[in-house]
């Protein structure tokens, strides 16, 4: 089934840091979203993935142990989650860090600094494209 | 030091400052900075792998950083806690990723290290390498930071 925005869906934010995992949430609450979790690291993540279902993940680039990018593309790697939309915050910009990205299956991504407005632009192209609306 | 660096990091600032904490921040003049004293409360410090090889740092008043921070979030912040600590560490990732990507437009390949944060009121900041250190200093509304650049030659 073709993902379609839902404000009750169940949004993962993943950043080592709690000021952006705070600002994206405070950002994601102004947009509509109601069913925010977070996790502090790409395993974190990974095992909330696992055991419940999440329907869309926002993520950070740039953490120790487990990066964004292989974070990624562990969740491409797990049936169950392998179409969740995933949406990228970086402050890596630079085009071969877009390009891996791309590959490895990212729906969307922002450099940061950013504001609301950015991250609800991106977030509805996600799912227009998602849903075949654009 | 290549002055080259010296702009990316100042504008970084400006941007991220005024994006991401809705703070308007004025640069003062550079100057050269010979001790590892810190001229403030709380530091965030980014270590840079080039070549050349660097590291960057924001230091902040108590003052200037609180009213940085209640910006960011619309909450009030009385002390130096975990979450002005963090916050000091993200807004070094991100004013050193901002200042990277357009130094990468010009043709250098660096990486940045994952943010330290190191805070009281008498302590030190080591850059990565011993080549001198350019201070920028910067005043807000509520006080004064200070972003320090090293870059060996």
């Amino acid at each position: 089934m073709k993902p379609e925005i839902n404000m009750n869906m169940k949004v993962l934010v993943v950043d080592d840091f709690a000021t952006m995992r705070k600002i994206v949430r405070n950002i994601l609450k102004q947009i509509g979203f109601t069913n925010i979790v977070e996790a502090e690291d790409g395993a974190n993540a990974l095992e909330l993935i696992k055991e419940d279902k999440i329907d869309f993940v926002v993520t950070d680039w740039n953490m120790p142990n487990m990066t964004g990018l292989e974070l990624l593309k562990n969740i491409r790697s797990i049936e169950k989650a392998k179409d969740t939309p995933v949406l990228m915050v970086t402050a890596e910009g630079l085009a071969n860090n877009v390009v891996d990205a791309v590959k490895a299956g990212v729906d969307n991504y922002i450099v940061k600094p950013f504001t609301a407005d950015t991250v609800q632009a991106k977030i509805e192209q996600i799912f227009a494209k998602r849903s075949g609306k654009a | 030091m290549n002055v080259e660096f010296i702009n990316p990091f100042l504008s970084a600032t400006i941007n991220v400052l005024k994006t991401m904490c809705f703070t308007e921040v004025k640069p003062g003049k550079p100057f050269l900075k010979k001790d590892q004293n810190s001229c403030g409360d709380v530091s965030g410090v980014v270590g840079i792998t080039g070549p050349p090889n660097g590291s960057m740092s924001l230091t902040f008043s108590k003052d200037s950083i609180i009213q940085i921070v209640a910006n960011m979030f619309g909450e009030k912040f009385q002390e130096v806690n975990d979450d002005i600590k963090d916050a000091v560490g993200e807004l070094s990732n991100m004013i050193s990723g901002t200042a990277r990507n357009e130094l990468g437009n010009k043709g250098y390949a660096f990486k940045t290290s994952i943010p330290t944060v190191v805070s009281g009121p008498a302590h030190e900041i080591r850059h990565m390498c011993k080549a001198p250190t350019i201070a920028i200093p910067f005043s807000t509304s509520a006080g004064g930071f200070v972003v320090e650049i090293s870059f060996e030659n």
